[in-house]
């Protein structure tokens, strides 16, 4: 910018020490602090693991099959934000459309099977406050599910942007970059989470 | 709204209410966040004083037991949350930029939003006192005693809620303060020419940014216990409280390395200026730090030794605590070094820094005491360990901010703080707060347990306690002699010019205060004090060009919308789903705003 100086000195944008843009390296360090949020809630659920002093016991009530299945859907939604971002960087502006549509719909059916998941798990009598496995439990993948939620909503949001007359402007491929970084974290941390509570034998 | 500021203008300026509630000029955020910071202080002051009071005589009846849980454990939460972090925050908004060479932080609408966070968590939490009840049940709300069964008052639930909202605030400001160190450095300021007090902020920034989330998760688990029936923390149903502790020091010791850093950084800022030297052993320093910063993480468990951790972990932990005490000496040794030999300057901020080493090292050395288990098993819980944190944070932590204050004062309004009532200021706080803490001391070793609200006549701890309790007024007086020199210096015409102190650091290079882009042309920097290798190479600062339109981001309102949303959403946590719902509307109202508003 030094040769355009006698126009404008941008105050904030554009340059950076490292090259690499403001937004990235928040996201990146954002997500460094998620690790630790999701790594306390991880670790409470493995200390309070065995407990229970009543039931229902996870081996009793867990559906491997059913969250396989979700942990499908979740697991396809990355493919398609790869190809999101693959089209934002592209300019394949209907790829990129297509594509955040289909991760958002994804994003969706998971948090639909977690909402038939939480609703069977409390007809067979696992609440909130029913044992350790309970609470740990909920409080650990709603708050996984929340972070989907989020992650569906920025989607959305994104997506509407796009739509409009200018578009997501010409930082559109970083744009959806961040929001894939994000995505992609929620969905590393739901391996993580399906590996310990599901696949794990109790 | 883009305002083009040209570079021999810097008048065109509006002060009126609105302009200060849609800032994102980050000298704007820093100067509020100092202030309320400092009115915070004042607040947790007078708790402390009235806590004295009770204690100043045995049987003391100023308190009763209820209203003296309130107020020690809103002495603490105070002081910490809202007014040493937020004064640390004032001096990291005002002084990064300028410090590093940029016109603003890396993103100056978060910055506001943390600030409005910040005001709004901080009169959340001090609300409890006229809806209920403070919260009562000390600053680390050690299960059962924040339990709904033994904390029946809404005090705990709004020690929780509060937290979290100011853990959101915190979190923002590190995560902005960390991007804009590691991005926005003029041009030729590498990481090893960074001022120690850029250094040490970035340490607490991913101090905070690393244990913040931690905290975060037991207060949703505190919360659940409370408001939801989980048991967490209640043993009587599977609960573990020693959970609680682990997770709560996870976060707690960092916080404590969170508390000093900065005031070390703003010490070794001061010390070289007034010793006319370089600072001794710069690397050494940087690297002390981030060592502080690392180990910091590993020595949590220190505060649990008498909960039965079993002999191998009391050896590590005891390990890596005393370890941690050589980079501290390290540090210390600095220092000394630094103004050895130095043609030292006794104003009143060298006064404040060299306090600052002594105090903090006797801190330090009864804090080494405390990482031998058999010796912290004599002192857990009792007055020793009062005066040695009172050492660390009072002694460490604000005589290094009164330094700072001292220091900057001139940067940041223009004129000069009165050097006879600083002076006096400052003896006055330094024999108060020896008379409050050093007796504490002898009542932790006598066996005067902590957040007792009375003791018996018969025990031989009455002269100690009139003695701090005196002590205790001395340091309030002090205060109060401060309070007068800042309105007195306010109201004289600005006397400082750029550079009082002769600084090497990039801030003396601008006007004081500074424009609101900071500096007319960005800074070259080719040495770690940038302004006296220029002077002793004769290089001129470089000529502002003849049109010089330089573009500062637009005034927003976003970051209260959003602010607003998210006190609405604690308080939903507290109230009615509602209100929470409001708050989450009101949230992506904001954020859809703040995204598409433009920023050119």
């Amino acid at each position: 910018m030094a040769a355009a100086a006698h126009e404008t000195q941008p105050a904030t944008q554009h340059h950076t020490t490292m090259g690499i843009d403001n937004r990235k390296v928040l996201m990146w360090i954002f997500l460094a602090s998620e690790c630790l949020f999701f790594g306390a809630l991880i670790s409470t659920y493995l200390i309070f693991k065995g407990d229970s002093l009543v039931g229902p016991y996870p081996k009793e009530i867990l559906n491997i099959p059913v969250t396989s299945a979700s942990t499908f859907v979740l697991l396809m939604s990355s493919l398609t934000m790869v190809l999101a971002v693959y089209g934002a960087q592209h300019g394949r502006l209907g790829m990129m459309k297509v594509m955040l549509l289909a991760t958002v719909l994804l994003g969706i059916g998971f948090l639909g099977f977690q909402a038939y998941e939480f609703t069977e798990f409390v007809h067979e009598g696992l609440g909130l406050t029913t044992n350790q496995f309970g609470s740990s439990f909920f409080v650990l993948t709603s708050f996984h599910g929340a972070h989907v939620t989020v992650g569906v909503l920025y989607l959305l949001s994104l997506l509407l942007a796009s739509n409009r007359r200018t578009g997501l402007g010409h930082d559109r491929a970083l744009h959806i970059d961040l929001a894939g970084l994000y995505w992609h974290f929620v969905d590393v941390i739901w391996i993580v989470i399906f590996t310990i509570i599901y696949l794990i034998p109790n | 709204m883009a305002t083009a500021i040209g570079a021999m203008t810097h008048t065109e300026e509006d002060y009126g209410l609105w302009s200060w509630l849609t800032t994102v000029d980050h000298k704007r955020i820093g100067a509020v966040y100092t202030v309320a910071g400092f009115l915070f202080f004042l607040v947790g002051g007078l708790e402390a004083v009235a806590v004295r009071t009770q204690l100043a005589v045995p049987n003391g009846t100023v308190l009763d037991a209820e209203s003296y849980n309130q107020f020690f454990t809103m002495h603490a939460l105070t002081m910490i949350f809202l007014a040493i972090m937020p004064m640390g925050a004032g001096f990291f908004n005002y002084f990064i930029p300028l410090q590093i060479g940029a016109r603003d932080v890396a993103f100056p609408r978060l910055n506001a939003l943390s600030l409005w966070i910040f005001l709004g968590g901080g009169l959340l939490l001090n609300s409890s006192f006229f809806l209920g009840g403070a919260p009562n049940g000390g600053w680390f709300g050690y299960a059962p005693l924040s339990s709904i069964e033994y904390a029946k008052t809404s005090g705990m639930t709004f020690y929780v809620v509060g937290l979290l909202t100011l853990g959101v605030s915190t979190l923002i400001a590190s995560l902005n303060f960390a991007v804009t160190i590691i991005n926005m450095r003029a041009p030729g300021m590498s990481m090893m020419r960074l001022p120690v007090f850029i250094w040490m902020v970035l340490v607490v920034a991913f101090l905070l940014i690393l244990s913040l989330p931690v905290l975060t998760v037991g207060l949703l688990q505190l919360y659940f216990d409370r408001v939801w029936g989980t048991s967490f923390f209640s043993p009587a149903t599977g609960g573990d409280p020693i959970l609680w502790q682990h997770i709560f020091w996870i976060f707690g010791h960092p916080e404590v390395y969170v508390l000093i850093l900065p005031s070390m950084g703003i010490v070794s800022e001061v010390l070289p200026v007034m010793s006319k030297k370089p600072l001794f052993g710069y690397s050494a320093i940087v690297f002390a730090g981030a060592a502080i910063g690392v180990l910091g993480f590993g020595v949590w468990a220190h505060h649990m030794f008498t909960t039965g951790l079993g002999p191998v972990p009391q050896v590590v932990f005891s390990a890596s605590t005393m370890a941690i005490g050589i980079p501290t000496g390290i540090k210390i040794f600095n220092w000394l070094g630094t103004m050895y030999g130095g043609n030292i300057r006794f104003v009143t901020a060298t006064y404040f820094s060299v306090a600052f080493i002594a105090m903090f090292t006797i801190g330090g050395i009864s804090g080494v005491m405390h990482a031998s288990p058999p010796v912290d098993g004599h002192h857990q819980d009792s007055y020793f360990v009062v005066a040695h944190l009172h050492y660390v944070l009072f002694g460490g932590a604000i005589m290094g901010i009164f330094s700072g204050l001292f220091y900057w004062f001139p940067k940041m309004s223009g004129r000069m703080l009165d050097e006879g009532l600083g002076k006096i200021t400052f003896w006055l706080m330094f024999v108060g707060m020896n008379l409050t803490f050093f007796p504490m001391h002898f009542l932790g070793l006598a066996g005067m347990p902590r957040r007792i609200y009375r003791y018996d006549a018969d025990l031989g701890w009455e002269t100690w306690n009139m003695v701090a309790t005196l002590g205790s007024y001395t340091i309030a007086l002090s205060v109060f002699i401060f309070l007068i020199n800042v309105i007195k210096t306010m109201r004289k015409d600005k006397d400082a010019g750029d550079d009082p102190w002769g600084g090497a650091t990039l801030e003396w290079a601008t006007s004081s205060p500074p424009p609101a882009h900071d500096f007319d042309v960005i800074p070259e920097v080719r040495d770690r004090d940038p302004l006296w290798h220029d002077r002793d190479h004769g290089i001129a600062r470089a000529a502002v060009p003849e049109h010089n339109h330089i573009h500062m981001p637009p005034p927003s309102y976003f970051p209260l919308i959003v602010a607003l949303g998210a006190l609405l959403l604690a308080v939903g946590s507290m109230t009615h789903l509602s209100v929470l719902g409001l708050g989450v509307v009101i949230c992506i109202y904001g954020v859809w705003g703040w995204a598409l508003e433009p920023t050119d």
